[in-house]
């Protein structure tokens, strides 16, 4: 399960948008949410020249895992043949936890570890389960805490039984008016957490990986440099993540497309111990561009996948610090955020 | 709420960093009056205040030593004493560059329906005798925490109520001054096998961990004194190499990279068991975002005290064998340690079955 971790100037593409999510993104574009059009999108992602050896892994949606190309190519084989991991989302969702104020719990555990066998056959070799928190005034509650951090431990280790690399994901939402320490604050709570509930239930945790969000203030603050977003999340995950923990692959919330990989940039810059790679899963931030440049249409393809290519190399070379930034226009530059965003 | 970033947070992160200097570690020299009495009747020396001193001197003055030293682990008692000259050992050691450091536990009592499992006291006024020890000159503190492995040991409850102690003590330090070396140590004792020690280290690294998050300790300013992983003590010993890889591995798996360093204790190893050992982890080709030190009792002492015999005529003898265990030791924290710096009582096992202080 350890060769599948080497990150080093590579990381994900969460193209695990579930039907109705992609629906949205779909439709931003006025293209119809249907079967032929999904497949279409995700054919012009995995096929784009040059970009998948700067992937070590996409995510995909059950329905995905199962769809070839035009020509008839099982979207697994080329993802394979060019040394990338398919991975695959396991959870069904967020539900409300009754007596808190919309804090939520992730379902997905019944017949769970049948579903990674069979996603396992079908050519998968890793999972993704988004646990969601928020910041408020009592907010992430203990119960919250909890429930989610146990419920990532159940997940990973039914995933370890049938073979498939874990990707343990707590998003704490950016939604708020709290500052950038509060967040840290929310965060190291939150992963000490989920590191104690792994140990708890028996984790190997040199075959798993990090999927959490950056440390920033919330979306109703004032921003702050990425230098600044680099030191405290590198501190929050220094006092949380044991090192044997291979990688990290960042969430990228509602971040742009460019503020997303400035600041994947900056830590990779940061001079501190940092025992994990530094890496991005990203879905919309490494998307959006390509799907505005697409628009459904099949003459704009090839400058789509020139779009992707593109936040394809700028988070490369994110992950090794050397990102200059500009290499997208405005779109790259959007921001992605969405209030109380559910998938 | 995140962690604590009172007054003193600048100076913990910078003596813990300093008490992890690679090539220099922690002399453990604060056996309670009882525990020094047992060391000095195996030497047929009288358990007197004067002989307390003496020994103390003996090793606080060998020349060259406290190069290797970056703390000194103190008993309350020694503390406040002098050389026989008149200087006060806190300044002998300050001087020679070496943090003076306070034990501040209180010894384990029982817990009730366990199997002879234990908790730890001394929370009572412990913020009180912080600031005290810190106006004397303590800049780190120590707090021993004991568990051990049998068919249901530890339980649940001795892990949860050692790693709150622990947090407790930790947190408390902090805020006046003093930098915690949190000691959760698991006994030697049993039949165990090396995995099933790496098994509970794990464990119980993870609750203390979880324990001082909760608590609001600040990571940066601490340190960690664990056991190492070996087999029980009834056992078959396993290679240095074996011993290296299984307990840096528990390390990896449950402690995080803002501690800038571990300090181990020896336990029953010999000297040169205890120092092989640490030298091979620090040869280890893997990730340690945290230097590996020691932090020795008997480990450094043993050969020391038996070439002493409380005679003074002995002393440049009893010095020479303590500056070559801290030598030794001092390699091994750079992986550079040959073996063989023996003296009388080197390889002598200091394996005393549920050893107590």
């Amino acid at each position: 399960m350890h060769e599948t971790q080497n990150l080093h100037c590579k990381g994900i593409l969460a193209a695990d948008e579930s039907t109705g999510t992609i629906g949205k993104r779909l439709s931003s574009i006025n293209v119809e949410n249907i079967e032929s059009n999904r497949q279409a999108l995700r054919e012009l992602l995995f096929t784009s020249p040059a970009a998948l050896p700067l992937l070590s892994g996409v995510i995909l949606f059950e329905e995905t895992l199962y769809q070839t190309t035009t020509d008839g190519k099982p979207f697994v084989d080329v993802l394979l043949e060019n040394n990338v991991l398919p991975g695959i989302k396991v959870d069904k969702g967020t539900v409300d936890i009754a007596g808190t104020n919309g804090e939520t719990t992730t379902q997905g555990f019944d017949s769970l570890g049948s579903r990674c066998a069979q996603y396992y056959k079908a050519g998968a070799r890793f999972a993704k389960w988004r646990a969601v928190l928020k910041i408020g005034p009592n907010e992430p509650s203990e119960l919250s805490i909890q429930q989610n951090a146990q419920g990532l431990a159940r997940y990973a280790i039914i995933c370890q039984e049938n073979g498939l690399v874990p990707i343990v994901e707590p998003e704490i939402l950016t939604d708020g008016d709290h500052d950038i320490k509060k967040c840290a604050a929310a965060t190291e709570t939150v992963l000490a957490a989920v590191y104690k509930a792994l140990n708890d239930q028996h984790v190997l945790l040199e075959g798993t990986l990090l999927k959490p969000n950056m440390v920033t203030p919330g979306s109703d603050s004032p921003k702050v440099a990425p230098e600044v977003i680099a030191e405290y999340t590198v501190a929050a995950l220094r006092r949380t993540v044991p090192p044997a923990v291979p990688g990290i692959v960042f969430l990228s919330g509602g971040q742009s497309e460019e503020e997303a990989t400035v600041n994947l940039s900056a830590m990779n810059k940061l001079e501190v111990l940092k025992p994990w790679t530094l890496s991005f899963s990203f879905g919309r931030a490494l998307q959006k561009s390509t799907l505005k440049t697409w628009e459904g249409k099949k003459e704009n393809v090839e400058k789509a996948q020139a779009a992707f290519l593109a936040r394809c190399k700028a988070n490369s070379e994110a992950t090794l610090g050397k990102y200059v930034g500009g290499s997208g226009g405005d779109l790259a530059s959007q921001s992605l955020y969405e209030k109380g965003y559910k998938y | 709420m995140s962690c604590y970033k009172g007054k003193y947070a600048d100076e913990l992160i910078a003596n813990a960093a300093y008490i992890g200097t690679p090539g220099k570690g922690i002399l453990a020299a604060d056996e309670s009056t009882g525990t020094i009495g047992k060391r000095l009747s195996s030497i047929n020396v009288e358990n007197v205040e004067s002989n307390r001193r003496a020994l103390r001197e003996l090793l606080f003055t060998t020349p060259g030593a406290l190069q290797y030293l970056s703390g000194v682990i103190l008993f309350e008692e020694t503390l406040y004493q002098k050389t026989a000259a008149g200087k006060p050992m806190v300044d002998v050691l300050k001087e020679g560059g070496v943090l003076p450091g306070i034990k501040v536990d209180k010894g384990t009592v029982e817990l009730a329906g366990t199997n002879g499992e234990t908790t730890t006291q001394g929370l009572d006024g412990l913020a009180q005798r912080c600031q005290q020890y810190y106006t004397a000159g303590a800049r780190f503190a120590k707090w021993r925490a004991v568990l051990k492995i049998g068919p249901n040991e530890p339980s649940q409850l001795a892990i949860n109520e050692n790693a709150n102690g622990l947090a407790r003590y930790a947190i408390i330090c902090q805020e006046n001054g003093l930098v915690p070396i949190v000691e959760p140590e698991i006994l030697v004792d049993g039949s165990h096998s090396i995995e099933k020690c790496a098994d509970v280290t794990e464990r119980v690294l993870a609750a203390c961990y979880k324990a001082l998050n909760d608590h609001h300790v600040l990571l940066e300013g601490t340190l960690l004194k664990p056991n190492m992983v070996t087999p029980g003590s009834d056992s078959a010993k396993v290679a240095p190499e074996v011993i290296a890889e299984y307990t840096v591995r528990a390390l990896q798996r449950t402690m995080p990279p803002a501690v800038p360093a571990v300090v181990f204790l020896s336990g029953g190893q010999s000297e040169e068991e205890a120092t092989v050992n640490l030298n091979a982890m620090n040869k280890l080709k893997t990730k340690k975002p945290w230097s590996l030190s020691f932090s020795f009792g008997r480990a450094l002492q043993q050969s020391t005290l038996k070439a002493w015999s409380g005679k003074d005529e002995n002393i440049p003898k009893a010095q020479a064998a303590f500056l070559a265990r801290a030598k030794a030791n001092s390699e091994a924290t750079l992986g550079t340690y040959q073996g063989g710096a023996l003296s009388e009582g080197a390889s002598e096992s200091l394996h005393v079955k549920d050893y107590k202080y």
